[in-house]
């Protein structure tokens, strides 16, 4: 992909009247060792899709789990949906977290449940109607092109498909938020393409607001310079040298957030780093 | 080096006892807060109850056997094989049945739940179940020992009457004494602190092997082979804690009972 033929970000800006719908401030945290993350702060604005790049090992899937209160930081403090998450006891954070979606590395399906189960999960426990259910099941499942899975077992999907129904399971409540953990993480080209066509079709279709986690520089290139065409029911790249103005990088080196910007700024960015990891 | 060794694994010693009172803690104050759930905990009665039942029975029937044996042999020493049956009945009954059934269910389910709770941790499923915003303490660990409290206390039941028959048979086909006189001697001396006694420990086993199957489930960390690691530390730290508990229980018991 060239690169240089990106130009500054053109369109509407994300909405600057609302707070953030995620907002990191100075956290830290260590596991028995070095810390993971250090004073790392950023922010993701409503409709915004924020794209956390870095090699393997760096904290990335860390700071996923810290955004919906999977891991507690150690110092610094963190807000989801406007409320302050870092001391909030479990009980309370769990209706909080029904309002994010999460999309996991493996796509962690439960084993035991069918694929309509898995991806109705949370209706269930809400104690939702049956048949409402599988109507809205049915709904998530064709939003990934996975309808004929219904009544499947993940264990005889395979991994580029488990990662679809995983993105039906953390959309089927039309989540306020959605966190990607490398989504195309051991996928071939192909199927990588696949999922990165389904989360951009999320963006320009419900406009959540995202933060995804990948250390594969092609995929956030293209969620960047690509769109959604409803007409056409596929992505179709953005004319020459325009980029999504709501899709923007942040970049984390042992720990330390050293970049926040836009693409336009990640490929003209000075930081030894970020030049060797883009080369 | 040797004292750092010693000085870590004292540390990791106190740290999981700690881990595990707070996890037992949470456990025992869930079984008593909605929401329960039900469906759960009619799989896992089905699976822990039902399940276990066989072994339950074939090692109630042997032991019940062996001690009938075992008491003729040394009774009628002193010719008072007529005693066998008040032998067995009280020695299953007080303590051989919910030991011995605590400790079988233990090698059985324990292993069974951290091995299930350690693979959703690895795979993390346990953390989908958060992000999805259920509680995995309330979803996996309550149901799972509520239904080990209920069904080791009907176990234990079966598990005494199998002995008491076991006896029986060893008693009348084997001995060739009286079956009616075995019998007679295994009811008439039952008291009811007896069987109090006998009934109150499976309560405590119950919620012993399930709550530390779930915990070493819970904390599974390093992948398959931690997934293995934790099997083993739940089977052998059930049952070594299902005898120990069973000491201070009898202790108890016996100076409430005296």
């Amino acid at each position: 992909m060239n690169t240089s033929s990106i130009s500054q970000p053109q369109g509407p800006a994300p909405a600057a009247d609302d707070g953030p719908v995620v907002a990191f401030r100075n956290v830290s945290i260590a596991f028995d060792g070095p810390p993971v993350l250090q004073d790392v702060s950023f922010s993701v604005a409503p409709g915004e899709t924020r794209i956390l790049l870095g090699p393997a090992g760096v904290g990335k899937s860390v700071l996923l789990k810290l955004t919906n209160g999977l891991l507690r930081p150690d110092r610094g403090s963190i807000q989801l949906f406007g409320e302050e998450i870092s001391h909030m006891p479990e009980e309370m954070l769990f209706p909080l977290r029904t309002r994010a979606g999460m999309v996991f590395q493996e796509g962690a399906l439960f084993d035991s449940l069918t694929v309509r189960d898995n991806v109705a999960y949370q209706l269930i426990q809400e104690r939702v109607p049956d048949g409402e259910i599988d109507s809205r099941v049915r709904d998530a499942l064709r939003f990934v092109e996975l309808e004929e899975t219904f009544g499947l077992y993940p264990a005889s999907l395979s991994g580029g498909m488990r990662r679809r129904v995983a993105i039906a399971r953390a959309l089927i409540r039309q989540p306020e938020l959605l966190l990607y953990d490398s989504p195309t993480g051991g996928l071939d080209p192909v199927t990588s393409t696949t999922i990165i066509e389904l989360i951009v079709k999320e963006r320009d279709v419900y406009h959540t607001p995202s933060l995804m986690v990948t250390y594969r520089l092609q995929d956030a290139f293209i969620m960047c310079t690509h769109r959604f065409d409803p007409e056409q029911g596929r992505m179709v790249s953005l004319p020459k040298g325009e980029t999504d103005p709501n899709t923007t990088f942040l970049m984390l080196e042992e720990g330390r957030l050293i970049f926040d910007g836009s693409l336009h700024e990640l490929i003209h960015s000075q930081n030894q780093f970020v030049r060797e990891f883009l080369d | 080096m040797a004292i750092d060794r010693i000085e870590k694994t004292a540390k990791n010693l106190v740290l999981t006892v700690q881990d595990y009172s707070l996890f037992a803690y949470r456990a025992f104050l869930n079984l008593w807060r909605p929401p329960i759930y039900w469906p759960e905990f009619l799989v896992q009665a089905d699976i822990i109850g039902f399940g276990s039942l066989s072994i339950v029975v074939l090692s109630g029937l042997s032991t019940g056997g062996v001690l009938a044996l075992q008491s003729a042999a040394t009774l009628s020493a002193f010719g008072a094989t007529a005693v066998t049956g008040q032998f067995v009945s009280l020695t299953m009954i007080r303590e051989l049945g919910p030991v011995l059934t605590g400790v079988m269910v233990s090698g059985r389910n324990a292993s069974s739940m951290a091995s299930e709770l350690g693979s959703m941790v690895v795979t993390e499923q346990i953390d989908a179940m958060r992000a999805l915003g259920v509680d995995p303490m309330r979803k996996l660990v309550t149901p799972r020992i509520f239904s080990s409290i209920v069904m080791l206390f009907f176990l234990t039941i079966v598990a005494d009457a199998c002995g008491i028959l076991g006896g029986a048979a060893v008693t009348v086909f084997m001995n060739h004494q009286n079956g009616t006189q075995y019998l007679d001697m295994a009811w008439e001396h039952l008291r009811y602190p007896d069987i109090v006694q006998g009934l109150v420990k499976p309560l405590f086993f119950g919620y012993i092997l399930s709550s530390i199957g779930c915990f070493y489930g819970m904390r599974t960390s390093g992948g398959t082979e931690g997934v293995g690691r934790s099997t083993i530390q739940a089977v052998v730290t059930a049952s070594v804690l299902i005898i120990f508990v069973d000491f201070l229980l009898t202790q108890v018991l016996l100076s409430l009972f005296r």
